[in-house]
């Protein structure tokens, strides 16, 4: 089990395949992953921006504990989160969520489950830069659909 | 007692800081009246708190060395 923030932009896929090295190929077969990127709108508005803040210390407790409980629900080969923080362009990666398992179900349905968990409880904030050079707290997520 | 306190996001930005010390004359304190302490007023609402990072209330008794934080509701990763 991984929890990885990055500062700087970070490449998903090369994190993914570093990852998967230290999980015997012939055990793992099933691999879910779901990488999201900063898009360049939001409800309606260009955003040209978006500044991650974070708590040092908790958030990566955090996503440790959502890490762990689904680690204890499915049985999983290995999961790795990496998550963004700071000052984000759009297209750079926000968050990479990778779960390896023996079958389908236990990767695809741990991986929505972390995903959907940090998504809701993880202490992030986001503020994010318009295209009028105002800022803006993002009150929630936005709906996943 | 000591207490390290942490402010986050736009409650950092209302407050024009993101850390202090509070210095108190007792042994214990509840989160939400340290909050009283520091800012003379009560807590605003949907504040959340964490107490040496985990998630507290503000019932949550807080002492000597512990690290409490305010912040407003989490947007999420």
């Amino acid at each position: 089990m991984a929890v990885e923030l990055y500062s700087e932009d970070f490449d998903p896929w090369a994190l993914v395949a570093r990852a998967e090295r230290d999980i015997p190929a012939q055990a793992r077969g099933a691999a879910s992953v779901f990488v999201g990127r900063m898009r360049d709108f939001n409800e309606d508005d260009t955003v040209t921006g978006l500044f991650l803040e974070h708590y040092p210390g908790m958030t990566e407790r955090e996503l440790e504990r959502i890490v762990a409980e689904a680690e204890s629900r499915w049985p999983l080969l290995g999961c790795l989160v990496a998550h963004r923080v700071g000052d984000v362009r759009p297209g750079d990666a926000l968050v990479l969520v990778a779960t390896w398992s023996a079958h389908r179900i236990a990767a695809r349905d741990a991986c929505s489950d972390i995903l959907e968990r940090l998504k809701h409880e993880a202490p992030f904030w986001k503020r994010e830069r318009l295209a009028d050079g105002s800022d803006r707290w993002v009150e929630k997520n936005t709906p996943g659909f | 007692m000591t207490v390290t306190v942490h402010y986050f996001a736009r409650l950092r930005e209302e407050m024009g800081r993101a850390d202090e010390t509070a210095e108190l004359p007792t042994e214990s304190i509840s989160v939400g009246d340290l909050w009283r302490h520091l800012h003379g007023d009560a807590p605003p609402e949907r504040l959340m708190v964490a107490v040496n990072q985990e998630q507290a209330a503000l019932d949550t008794l807080v002492r000597d060395g512990d690290e409490v934080a305010y912040f407003p509701p989490v947007t999420g990763g």
